[in-house]
């Protein structure tokens, strides 16, 4: 029978897919790293050393549904009196699959007279965004998001 | 270089809360981005932004490559005098820019 050359062909084609594999790897572990939950987790401990966080107060206004990544409308809103004694003394917010778990911290005062700011973010990848609100007494807040995006931002390549 | 765009309210009342925005003309380039040769285009992003009523800091921002190009933010204060506010967007490169606003409370 015509057994050896066959076997040849299916051993070059076993190396052939191995090297393929191998190439392949190198491609991947170049591709910037995305933040993963567990980095969200560590930036979020960063902020709060710890302390546990509570869900509310806090609003979080990003469209749900975002056609371009690069230029996302981004607002917080804490729901808190802004008294000399009892305030909101920062905001921040930080998403689950950019290169980065930050976004940006804002850092307010009484004087404030509200608790909101706005800004523009770029998100990666579909994913869920995290607003924690730091008050005057020590505790912490937070509200979180989903945003599904279709055109993703931040790694694609320069022209 | 008129590379930054303030709107604060020429006029307020004592005691009212007002809307301050601000947008500072900028890449924002992210340091995540290469080239089509595969080189890593270096970060040059504004890292800090700080309002000052009347000398006073009355907000600050630190930014990280997730802002979008031509950092757009807003805020609030209460008007509690006439008086000037001071506007500084600090960055990668030696960036650095300031702008002023006045306002007048009655």
């Amino acid at each position: 029978m015509h057994r050896p050359p066959n076997s040849s062909r299916r051993q070059f084609l076993g190396l052939a897919a191995g090297a393929a594999v191998l190439g392949a790897v190198p491609v991947v572990t170049v591709r910037p790293a995305e933040a993963t939950p567990a980095m969200l987790a560590s930036a979020i401990r960063n902020v709060t050393g710890g302390s546990a966080v509570k869900t509310g107060k806090v609003k979080l206004d990003v469209p749900p549904l975002v056609e371009n990544g690069n230029t996302v409308p981004l607002t917080v809103s804490v729901n808190h009196p802004m008294a000399p004694e009892d305030h909101v003394t920062s905001i921040h917010v930080f998403n689950e699959k950019n290169p980065q778990p930050n976004i940006g911290n804002f850092y307010l005062g009484p004087h404030a007279g509200r608790a909101q700011v706005s800004t523009r973010i770029r998100l990666a990848d579909s994913q869920k965004i995290v607003a924690i609100a730091k008050l005057s007494d020590g505790s912490f807040w937070s509200a979180s998001v989903d945003v599904v995006v279709t055109l993703a931002a931040c790694t694609e390549e320069v022209i | 270089m008129a590379s930054a765009l303030i709107n604060v309210p020429a006029k307020a009342k004592r005691g009212e809360i007002i809307e301050i925005k601000t947008l500072m003309s900028h890449i924002m380039e992210t340091g995540y981005r290469h080239t089509a040769s595969g080189e890593i285009v270096p970060r040059d992003i504004i890292t800090s932004f700080a309002c000052r009523y009347n000398g006073t800091e009355i907000f600050r921002a630190d930014l990280f490559p997730a802002i979008a190009a031509n950092p757009f933010i807003t805020f609030f204060t209460t008007a509690t005098e006439s008086g000037k506010f001071e506007f500084e967007w600090i960055g990668d490169r030696g960036f650095s820019e300031t702008a002023t606003a006045s306002i007048t409370v009655e």
